[in-house]
């Protein structure tokens, strides 16, 4: 009995599979027939037509296959924010040996970035590992990780993960459960917690520019209720031009380049990417999470400048100019 | 026959009295400051709470939790004491019921109450991605409050029409009322079948759902990197939480009823041990994980688990972790291992402690974690260094939780608290009238 169900199931399974898979190819097959049937009310002519494939070969092909291919007319201009810029991972390198807290990387990321919040996208920490250790200045971008776990908990994709590298925000998209933030290790993540006062110049700039809010457009407008973070300035790497902090940077700190092209540059020299980590030993921040960040640190040794000299520009309880309020 | 009429006398609903409608009068007070406050929320912002971008969770989030830890009280006397045929649970699973619908719903609302943007709900919906643990909350969420609802109204249906007939003379407007919620229950043995198997389907289902919604609940946190969450501990600790916020809760609220209600006839000392035992073993069970939670990891914790900890146990923290762990826990435990701390009244304090350390503990286990990051907080206000709540947070949870006791309060005043069908099958009241209505 028991192995009479067996056989009947087995059988069962077996022909169930052949039906399935037949419905599918007859399904192929009919598709293409009326492929080719709309193909031939255009023309009836049954000549061939001799075409040079991109290898060099000439191969022959029925003048009804052939079809035009659509060119999309604005493929420089316009691509899919979600998907990036193809062919390319951003990458970011911080050199902490010349790093000297002038905070111009702060200050120019505020003013391209509207930023109007207490807590700025990059800031600069000052970092002691230990006591017996030296003390030096850390910038911190958002580290725009290839496992970042932002992205994974965000219960309805408002943040996202580009193929090009960049983690960015959807502004209208997101609710606000402020998950993400508390997912982000780096805590690199800010909150609109008020209507953001950019007002009037963000609202100008938006009709002027005639672009539409999309999440690459330099943090701007921001919207109440959501999150915010530092984007890489994919609105400059769009026009083939560094992110802010990295041309403000009088120090030369920041490089940021393409991975695939293996090059960095802070705008003064560019370098191998493979190189300079292995000649300086990069490394990433918390890379025991397993986040992988794209962004890489050069550590702190033989700088040229005394560490206290920084400390005039320390300060530990703010990060962005609030303009004074009448 | 007279046995009878007492019975459903003593436990059928009643009118608010005085103190009744006082009770109700302040909860709905407390509810309108509560939406006033959240409207100010929603014009302005959460910029009138004192989360910030460090602390970004308060205690909206651990108010939430504390709400899905105290539904647990129906998968846990309902269903765990039903399936182990304790008998005496009789005069309790129909207030935990009444409890667990209570919280389940107001953990679904206080949950909004948290978001940035509430007008964008349905992206929940539209834009849902399965990996996200907020995405396994929005489906687990939802089913406990169908499930928990179904195990408050397939046991009630025989009662709903004993009140249709008890009320049919003196109230006909509210017995109407009770007959259409009844859905024309005869107490046929067909129909007695098909409530029987469903509600043993409920019980065994409530189980499951019951620690889906914990663990669930637990992995909002250990999803993420943080010190003091990323714990492979957090789903059974917090299922163990949960166990001894329910009982609490349950123990305080079956004394008020039954002191209220003048049920001391019903509701006995016995009972009251019953309870006292079975909270005293949960109890011992969370103290086992609070043990694996903040004990263990002091042999090896790394510098930032290490700040966390010295937080908790010195610092800034060390108050309210104390007092839930002290209050909350400890103190209870050791009253209940007691004949005489198991009686009603000392119960009562019990449950009260427990349900208050079980509240702080749900702050103390959000908060201090966000608050000690693994780089500095630097570059932002001062302020931004604490956290704790504003007047609107307050007055927001506050609502939140007088909406949780007015929906108990509700119920308790038009359904019967104690199932007045099951007990009078179990004290033999029913045999003379079932043979009265067959003649």
């Amino acid at each position: 009995m028991k192995e009479n169900n067996k056989k009947s199931r087995r059988k069962f399974l077996d022909k169930g599979l052949k039906f399935g898979l037949a419905g599918a190819l007859g399904g192929i097959g009919l598709s293409k027939i009326t492929n080719r049937a709309e193909a031939n009310t255009d023309s009836e002519s049954y000549y061939k037509m001799e075409l040079m494939t991109t290898d060099g070969t000439i191969v022959q092909v029925d003048a009804n296959e052939v079809v035009e291919v659509e060119h999309s007319h604005d493929d420089d201009v316009k691509y899919n924010v979600r998907e990036g810029i193809p062919n390319r991972k951003f990458v970011m390198v911080i050199d902490l040996a010349k790093c000297k807290n002038a905070l111009k990387c702060v200050e120019s990321c505020n003013k391209h970035h509207y930023i109007t919040g207490e807590n700025a996208w990059l800031k600069v920490h000052k970092m002691q590992e230990s006591r017996d250790t030296a003390p030096y200045w850390m910038p911190r971008t958002c580290m725009h990780c290839d496992q970042p776990a932002c992205v994974t908990v965000c219960p309805v994709d408002a943040t996202f993960k580009r193929r090009d590298g960049l983690v960015l925000i959807d502004d209208d998209r997101c609710i606000g459960c402020r998950f993400c933030m508390a997912a982000c290790p780096y805590s690199i993540r800010v909150f609109n917690w008020e209507e953001p006062k950019q007002g009037e110049t963000s609202e100008i700039t938006m009709h002027l520019g005639g672009e539409h809010p999309s999440p690459d457009y330099a943090g701007m407008p921001s919207q109440k209720g959501t999150v915010d973070k530092c984007d890489f300035c994919p609105h400059t790497i769009k026009n083939n031009e560094l992110p802010h902090c990295v041309t403000a940077c009088p120090n030369g700190v920041f490089y940021f380049g393409d991975k695939y092209e293996d090059t960095v540059t802070n705008g003064e020299e560019t370098l191998r990417l493979g190189k300079l980590l292995k000649d300086k030993a990069g490394y990433r921040l918390l890379e025991e999470l397993g986040t992988a960040p794209s962004v890489y640190y050069l550590p702190p040794v033989d700088r040229l400048v005394e560490f206290e000299d920084g400390m005039e520009n320390y300060n530990e309880f703010q990060s962005v100019d609030i303009p004074e309020e009448e | 026959m007279k046995n009878y009429d007492t019975l459903i006398n003593d436990l059928a609903p009643r009118k608010f009295g005085r103190r009744g409608t006082i009770w109700v009068f302040l909860l709905v007070l407390v509810i309108i400051a509560g939406v006033i406050a959240y409207i100010d929320q929603i014009r302005k912002g959460l910029v009138v709470t004192n989360l910030r971008d460090y602390a970004l969770w308060g205690i909206y989030i651990s108010n939430f939790v504390f709400f899905v830890a105290t539904s647990f009280v129906g998968s846990a006397t309902v269903a765990v004491l039903r399936l182990t045929k304790n008998k005496w649970r009789t005069p309790v699973v129909r207030i935990a019921e009444i409890i667990t619908l209570a919280s389940i719903i107001m953990a679904g609302f206080t949950i909004v109450l948290d978001m940035g943007r509430p007008d964008r709900l349905m992206n929940l919906f539209i834009h849902a991605r399965l990996q996200s643990p907020i995405t396994w909350d929005v489906i687990i969420i939802p089913t406990s409050i169908v499930l928990s609802f179904l195990m408050l109204y397939f046991p009630l249906l025989p009662d709903l029409k004993v009140l249709k007939k008890a009320f049919a003379k003196s109230r006909p407007g509210l017995s109407k009322w009770y007959g259409k919620f009844g859905l024309n229950w005869s107490g046929s043995k067909k129909q007695k079948a098909i409530q029987q198997k469903s509600i043993k389907i409920i019980a065994v289902m409530a189980i499951p759902v019951g620690i889906m919604l914990q663990t669930i609940d637990a992995w909002l946190f250990s999803t993420t990197y943080r010190v003091g969450w990323d714990s492979t501990n957090m789903g059974a600790y917090f299922i163990s939480g949960a166990f001894v916020a329910g009982l609490g809760a349950l123990i305080t609220v079956v004394f008020v009823i039954r002191y209220v209600r003048k049920l001391e006839h019903y509701i006995t000392e016995y009972h009251f041990d019953k309870l006292g035992k079975f909270l005293a073993l949960t109890c011992l069970v969370y103290l086992y994980f609070n043990i694996n939670e903040y004990v263990i990891p002091i042999f090896t914790a790394p510098v930032e688990e290490e700040i966390h900890l010295n937080a908790l146990i010195y610092g800034e923290y060390a108050g309210l972790f104390w007092f839930s762990q002290v209050v909350g826990l400890l103190l209870p435990l050791i009253i209940l291992l007691f004949k005489a701390g198991r009686k009603p009244r000392a119960m009562f304090i019990v449950g009260l402690m427990v349900v208050i350390g079980s509240w702080w503990k749900r702050y103390v286990i959000v908060t201090p974690t966000l608050l000690h990051p693994f780089l500095p907080i630097e570059g932002v206000p001062e302020s931004w260094q604490h956290y704790f709540p504003s007047v609107h947070e307050w007055l927001i949870t506050s609502a939140t939780l007088a909406m949780a006791l007015l929906i108990i309060t509700l119920f308790v005043r038009y359904l019967p608290v104690i199932p007045i069908q099951r007990t009078a099958e179990e004290k033999g009241y029913l045999t003379k009238i079932d043979k009265k209505e067959e003649s």
